[in-house]
């Protein structure tokens, strides 16, 4: 049965036509602008069109691949490095303290229940003290602390290791109940990421296997570039949010006035999906996050497509396949060209009180 | 050193049935206007027992709108709460409201006034030797806050709380949610009702500090307390210390809501994560309000059915300090994903971390009681046995989820609701049905059902445990809490959890039978129904006590017991 269904969404997934997005699929909030090209952007002649639906990056989710998995009992499979030392942790040092104490606890009062039931100890001990098993069972649990202690430590350092230069700053805001994902790094175009719906509705697209499971699945998703460092940005416009990929081991709160910062390199192209895991209100249920992570041609061309700037490229019309300017992940270091990073109009009103 | 019998000889023959001092008030007098610490223990119980039926239910329907995928009750159940026609949003926010309402509930109204009150009240005077409690009259306010303060609860579900009725706020009530986010009466009904109920828990913690520091009879030493005794003391000291930070943070959020201060609101210079900050000072000694009471009754239940002292005595009550103490320290373990520095997050791992060592202390200190005992299995023994063992499990998550770094991938997901309800619901809850059934007989004067109690034990244990074990799965596949929907990739333990809400509901049933069937026909229970293990001062006084016990008091002989 379960298989049944899985093979049924993979072969949905496999005949799914590939251009089945509408980047640009009408958004909740007037406030926030649309991802248009900046008028000031007079280097950057606008691609036409239709070049811009081709340009999409198209990249449909692998069952069971950063989503999750119905029976599983285990943490989602993990694909960021500090994802992956995380993971290490709590299945190999964790896990086996919980069960071991568990175990223990268990078996000793398993004996005591058997070997001191009234029926075969009809004459209790009168013992209350033995300081010697006392010091043992406070010094022994001291000693599993530390050295649960010494990994835990190292990974918040590891986790909170600052972005490099070259990382790629996106700036995730929360809404009611939607996200806006903004380029800073790539001229400050918005992407409006709403939920598809599976019933439909005039003016807004309906969910297609190839969007993602029923509550994931976003009209527009956010793009990233395998391999290089991502430093997001969190904040919000109304009530607290949570950005959060479990695939990625990334969870950070979106919380108005202010500004929080994660970072994480993923290491394999697909689709991963989360959800806001604070609760905003009525539809924080309804409020998923998807994150595409194509190659980084892919992405300029992606980039491109939704009007904004790649640094380190030629700023020449890029019409020709996106192959053929393959941007290197290591030198998109420059600033971006005068001119081109007009900053787009946004809702941002708060001050943000810059955290970490 | 622990035992503490009182020779009964002293002063049994006081309270013979008929003694003067048995002459009870008339019924409204008794039971509206009590002074009699007794009474207001047994209004306690009832209350709790009332709002745990409202909670319980109110769990009931969230996991029957969580059996499947997709919504299938909630506008209907908005409708029936009084908005005709509701939207899909309304429908929505009623779930945030259910969610709300049971934690709050559950808490305050529930677990609080049973432990606290209830037993607290009942016991804690007559384990130290008193007559009745310091303040006999605060006793009886702070019972009656409480009523107020859960009609305001109940009442706010149907005025307007923003998107539709009713605070949907989460019990945690964190801003600007719970401001800007929730236009109407609705929320200020809640932060009122947390007022009340706060006023009602720090008049009682007075109480009980007062009463524990003068009132034990001559010979009864804080070294000689019984640890049901030293827990209500310890929490209470909690409590004086707790609230008040809580009453300060929800009044912040009255002003910013109603008077145009911006505490919480970073467009006037406040911070909402200034919120967190407060409320969690006060929301982590309150985990520990709701469990330490339970230590000390799991405490008296093993030593009695154990028929031995409690080992390690002064290591257990000074385990429940340090507990105390140390649980001021940590609240922000709540708040790993908020944004909190790299130094803050380390600091609050290593310090979260260091409880599991008082706990483990108290974990083996009950198993060396049982070791070399003569155990006898009666229904609140399994409790305290179930208790051990679900407790630990609860606390190995946490020493888990105390890692910062490990904390990111499950905070807020099903994983910590698994966890406190492993604390709570088969932690504070075994503990309260050990401890309800080990002094039923002392409160009612009647035996409960043995048989009865232990099908509701088992039955209960397997259908928490079918409840709450698979949430660990929901949370570690990502599924996030207060959700009235899934992905259908969480509905097999999705399903599961709801079914072992059924068969922990039909043990409830076989609970409120045996209570009903208890109370009208149990057999008339004796001075003390569990032998010579039970060696507390309760156990010397008829069952039910006489209405006002020790007018002359009783005298601990130091000698007798070390």
């Amino acid at each position: 049965m379960k298989l049944a269904k899985t093979l049924l969404l993979a072969l949905g997934l496999a005949l799914a036509p590939a251009a089945v997005h509408a980047q640009d699929a009408p958004k909740q909030d007037s406030t926030t602008q649309a991802a248009a090209p900046a008028p000031g952007s007079a280097t950057q002649a606008a691609p036409p069109a239709a070049a811009q639906s081709a340009a999409v990056p198209e990249v449909a989710p692998v069952p069971g691949v950063g989503m999750p998995v119905n029976e599983k009992i285990v943490l989602q499979d993990q694909y960021t490095p500090n994802g992956r030392k995380a993971l290490w942790m709590h299945d190999y040092i964790l896990v086996p303290m919980m069960v071991g104490i568990s175990a223990l606890v268990l078996l000793l009062l398993m004996f005591v229940i058997v070997r001191f039931r009234r029926a075969r100890n009809p004459v209790p001990s009168r013992t209350s003290h033995n300081t010697l098993i006392e010091v043992i069972w406070t010094l022994v649990p001291v000693l599993i602390l530390v050295a649960i202690a010494v990994p835990s430590i190292s990974l918040l350092a590891a986790q909170f290791k600052p972005a490099g230069k070259d990382a790629l700053t996106i700036k995730a805001t929360g809404n009611q109940w939607y996200w806006v994902y903004s380029y800073p790094d790539n001229g400050g175009f918005e992407v409006i990421s709403n939920m598809l719906q599976d019933k439909p509705e005039p003016g807004k697209r309906t969910r297609t296997p190839a969007d993602g499971p029923r509550l994931l699945a976003v009209d527009n998703r956010l793009v990233i570039p395998v391999g290089r460092e991502i430093r997001l940005l969190t904040t919000s416009n109304d009530v607290i949010h949570s950005f959060a990929v479990p695939a990625f081991w990334a969870k950070i709160d979106a919380v108005p006035g202010r500004i929080n910062e994660i970072s994480f390199k993923v290491e394999k192209e697909g689709v991963y999906f989360g959800q806001c895991s604070e609760l905003c209100g009525a539809r924080h249920g309804f409020m998923p996050i998807a994150v595409e992570v194509v190659s980084p041609a892919k992405f300029a061309a992606w980039v491109k497509s939704k009007g904004g700037t790649v640094p380190g490229t030629p700023s020449q019309p890029l019409v020709t396949p996106a192959a053929e300017h393959p941007v290197d992940a290591t030198t998109g270091t420059d600033k971006p060209t005068p001119g081109t990073a007009t900053p787009p109009a946004t809702s941002q009103a708060a001050p943000t009180n810059g955290n970490n | 050193m622990t035992d503490i019998a009182a020779t009964p000889s002293e002063f049994h023959d006081a309270h013979a049935p008929h003694h003067d001092a048995d002459h009870k008030p008339s019924f409204f007098a008794r039971w509206f206007m009590s002074t009699n610490h007794k009474d207001i223990g047994t209004l306690y119980l009832i209350f709790a027992i009332c709002a745990g039926i409202i909670g319980g239910t109110i769990s009931g329907l969230m996991r029957l709108e969580l059996a499947e995928p997709g919504i299938q009750y909630l506008q209907g159940w908005a409708h029936f709460m009084g908005e005709t026609n509701a939207t899909m949003d309304q429908a929505y926010h009623l779930w945030n409201v259910l969610i709300t309402a049971h934690g709050l509930i559950m808490i305050f109204f529930m677990v609080m006034p049973a432990m606290i009150g209830g037993f607290g009240n009942w016991f804690v005077p007559i384990m130290i030797g008193a007559p009745d409690m310091a303040f006999p009259r605060m006793n009886n306010i702070s019972f009656w806050l409480l009523v107020p303060a859960f009609i305001l609860l109940l009442g706010s579900t149907f005025f307007p709380g923003g998107t539709g009725n009713g605070a949907g706020t989460g019990w945690t009530l964190y801003p600007p949610l719970s401001t800007t986010g929730s236009q109407g009466p609705a929320v200020d009904m809640a932060i009122l009702s947390m007022h009340l109920a706060g006023a009602s828990s720090i008049l009682g913690a007075i109480n009980f500090i007062t009463t524990i520091f003068n009132m034990r009879a001559p010979g009864m030493t804080l070294h000689k307390m019984p640890l049901f005794v030293w827990s209500v003391l310890v929490t209470a000291f909690l409590l004086l210390l707790a609230l008040p930070v809580l009453a300060a943070a929800i009044t912040m959020l009255l002003t910013d809501r109603n008077f145009g201060t911006t505490f919480y609101d970073a467009s006037g210079g406040g911070d909402p994560i200034l919120y967190q900050h407060l409320f969690w000072f006060f929301g982590h000694p309150e985990v520990y309000i709701m469990i330490l009471p339970g230590f000390g009754i799991i405490s008296q239940v093993i030593a009695t059915f154990s028929r031995k002292p409690v080992f390690g005595y002064l290591g257990m009550a000074y385990a429940m300090v340090a507990i105390g103490v140390i649980g001021f320290v940590v609240w922000a373990h709540h708040m790993f994903t908020t944004g909190l520095s790299v130094n803050v997050k380390m600091y609050f791992t290593a310090a979260t971390m260091v409880i599991a060592v008082p706990t483990g202390i108290k974990i083996f200190s009950w198993i060396a009681t049982m070791w070399g005992g003569s155990i006898s299995f009666k229904t609140p023994m399994l409790w305290a046995l179930g208790f051990i063992f679900m407790f630990t499990i609860g606390g190995v998550t946490g020493v888990l989820l105390a890692n910062g770094g490990i904390d990111d991938v499950l905070h807020d997901t099903y994983y910590v609701v698994a966890h406190f309800h492993y604390v709570l619901s088969l932690g504070a809850v075994f503990s309260l049905f050990a401890g309800f059934y080990y002094w039923f007989p002392k409160m009612s004067g009647r035996m409960y059902n043995e048989l009865l109690g232990q099908i509701h034990f088992w039955v209960f244990f397997v259908g928490v445990n079918v409840l709450f074990f698979p949430m660990h799965f929901l949370g570690m596949q990502g599924m996030p809490r207060r959700y009235p929907d899934y992905p259908d990739a969480f509905t097999y333990y999705n399903h599961m959890a709801s079914i072992g809400y059924v068969i922990m509901a039909v043990s409830m049933g076989v609970f409120f039978i045996n209570l009903i069937w208890s109370l009208v026909a149990g057999r008339k229970a004796e001075a003390n129904p569990w032998g010579e293990g039970a060696t507390t001062l309760e156990w010397t006084l008829s069952s039910p006590p006489p209405f006002h016990q020790f007018e002359t008091l009783p005298v601990i002989d130091s000698g007798s017991h070390h």
